[in-house]
């Protein structure tokens, strides 16, 4: 059973204060992510991300679709004993002290008495604020914020956690640590959703990963599979200066360092390649499939689709 | 459900109780029935009437001030900071929320009235240097003013559900200030004719009667209150802030927090 789905569901605000014209947020999107996943929701800022959360938290109501979560329609409040969530720059409570904030959220969540005192310690230590548990909250730094949130979004165990940019603004130590816990929280078995616009994080801890931009969704799939998309190109490094007219031929423009040429080209015309070297008395060191960065899928698909757009203004 | 509430209203005690402006706006209260003592006793033969005067009328105006001042914000200080996101993320229905947070304030104001008038009561204890049997009508004003309490935060909630602190602070105070004299339209009202006396009529019966909850004068010369009016605005303040919270709960229902 898929852990998120959604069919169709889609956003429209209305904006003007005399004449109302819809501004739409969220095309109609339709996605599925499978349970014990980690997906990677990827786009710039105000590409639709934080729209397509709220949108699942039932903060926002659709203009259209629908969706399930665990099963669940999302207008089941009892699907969200299942679910946590850390909001976007969150800002909790700071009068409270964080073990208070974490006791408050707990027992909104349904969690016993008897078994929240243990179940926010636990989580305390697990997040490494333990000796910041009777600090109030407004004098909590914005990575130890965060820390907090994510502490919130697992106090009461839920199976599915949504995450709105659960990286941003934490320094590279504070950055790695929730990338640990979100790596912990997987091995678990939870599956967890969380947008981003830091593409490495994204990379390092995804299953799959959606790409959307200005509202809708541009891509869907594994990683690897998506750049092979964008990508599927060969990096080939020789030796020897005879090839290098007939690879120039080929459309690649040859790089020379320290009498190995280096060169990209697509995978299709890599025979071609291996011909023209060798005809040229060359010998190859290696060849390799270019990887593709996800930063340069991101590009790719949004340069991609900024051509189609002018594409269509041009009709 | 019942813990969901009592967890939100205990929350938003707990950040009263905490906001040093609260305390400020209690310290200030405390002064004013203080400054009545002394008042009342340059008041000569009528220090009694003056304290009562003067000490209750702070504890209703206070207490309306600290009313709207925070009920403006119950819901949408929540929403421009987010922190109702991680709270409407969990098994919470909205309208759990509405109520936890009202039955938050009308505590808060309660205990905050509950000290001011332990004040009030020392003050007139130094005067007088005993209670009278008439003094027990001084609960019953204590009483209206809680009444008054629940009038304008279900009030200042409605308003806080759709509009800016800003405009609902301004709506709040002018409904307030209205229904003061709502008395006064209804007799202006009875002087009218044709559509004059049907607007009139209208809004003074829309309009919350605050007057009809001031007995302070009445109980600051001794005179009992009837009961059928103690059960009549009983009845009215429950009806007319139910009326309040069920429009908050279906604006806010339907509200995108955007």
């Amino acid at each position: 059973m898929p852990a998120i789905e959604t069919f169709a569901l889609e956003k429209q605000y209305k904006v003007g204060f005399w004449k109302k014209r819809p501004r739409q947020a969220l095309e109609p999107l339709t996605l599925s992510v499978e349970e014990g996943e980690v997906f990677g929701y990827l786009g710039p800022n105000g590409a639709g991300k934080t729209t397509t959360l709220k949108l699942l938290m039932r903060l926002i109501f659709p203009s259209g679709g629908s969706g399930r979560i665990l099963g669940k329609d999302l207008g089941d409040g009892s699907l969200k004993q299942q679910i946590g969530f850390l909001p976007e720059q969150p800002y909790f409570y700071d009068h409270l002290t964080a073990r208070e904030l974490l006791d408050y959220y707990a027992e909104l969540s349904g969690v016993e008495a008897k078994e929240r005192t243990h179940r926010v310690e636990a989580v305390l230590a697990r997040v490494g604020l333990p000796d910041s548990a009777n600090l109030q909250l407004r004098k909590f730094s914005k990575g130890m914020l965060q820390r907090v949130g994510i502490a919130q979004a697992i106090i009461h165990n839920p199976k599915l956690i949504f995450l709105d940019e659960p990286m941003s603004g934490l320094d590279p130590i504070g950055r790695r640590e929730v990338r640990d816990l979100i790596q912990s929280l997987k091995e678990e078995g939870k599956t967890i959703f969380f947008s981003t616009h830091i593409l490495s994080d994204a990379e390092t801890l995804c299953d799959r990963v959606g790409v959307i931009n200005k509202g809708k969704l541009r891509g869907i799939g594994v990683l690897a599979d998506l750049a092979r998309e964008v990508s599927g190109k060969v990096e080939i490094l020789w030796e020897g200066a005879g090839a290098r007219a007939g690879i120039e031929a080929l459309g690649g423009r040859a790089q020379v360092s320290s009498g190995t040429s280096r060169v990209v080209l697509p995978e299709e015309k890599l025979n071609a390649a291996i011909d023209a070297i060798r005809a040229g008395n060359g010998k190859i060191v290696s060849i390799s499939p270019v990887r593709v960065t996800l930063e340069e899928f991101f590009m790719e698909k949004l340069n991609s689709e900024g051509a189609e757009m002018e594409q269509e203004v041009a009709r | 459900m019942r813990n969901r509430i009592r967890a939100i209203a205990f929350n938003t005690f707990r950040e009263a109780v905490r906001d040093r402006v609260l305390y400020n706006l209690v310290v200030f209260a405390l002064l004013i029935v203080g400054s009545s003592l002394i008042f009342g006793q340059i008041s000569i033969g009528v220090e009694r009437l003056v304290l009562v005067n003067l000490g209750m009328t702070a504890i209703s105006l206070f207490g309306i001030v600290i009313a709207i001042f925070i009920g403006i914000g119950l819901v949408s200080k929540e929403i421009e900071k987010k922190t109702l996101y991680t709270v409407l993320a969990r098994p919470v229905h909205r309208w759990e929320f509405i109520v936890g947070k009202f039955g938050g304030l009308v505590g808060t104001l309660t205990v905050n009235a509950g000290f001011m008038a332990i004040g009030f009561f020392a003050a007139l204890l130094y005067l007088t240097h005993r209670f009278e049997p008439a003094d027990g009508y001084l609960l019953v004003a204590l009483y209206f003013i809680v009444l008054e309490f629940v009038l304008i935060t279900a009030l200042a909630l409605l308003f806080s559900t759709f509009s800016t602190p800003l405009m609902s602070a301004v709506f709040a105070f002018s409904l307030f200030v209205i229904g003061t004299f709502a008395e006064d339209l209804r007799g202006f009202a009875s002087m009218s004719t044709g559509v004059t006396k049907i607007a009139m009529e209208t809004v003074s019966r829309l309009v919350p009667n605050f007057a009809a909850f001031n007995v302070i004068s009445q109980v600051a010369h001794s005179q009992a209150v009837p009961g059928r009016l103690i059960f009549y605005n009983t009845i009215y303040a429950i009806v007319y802030a139910a009326v309040c919270l069920a429009a908050s709960v279906l604006i806010f229902e339907r509200r995108d927090l955007k």
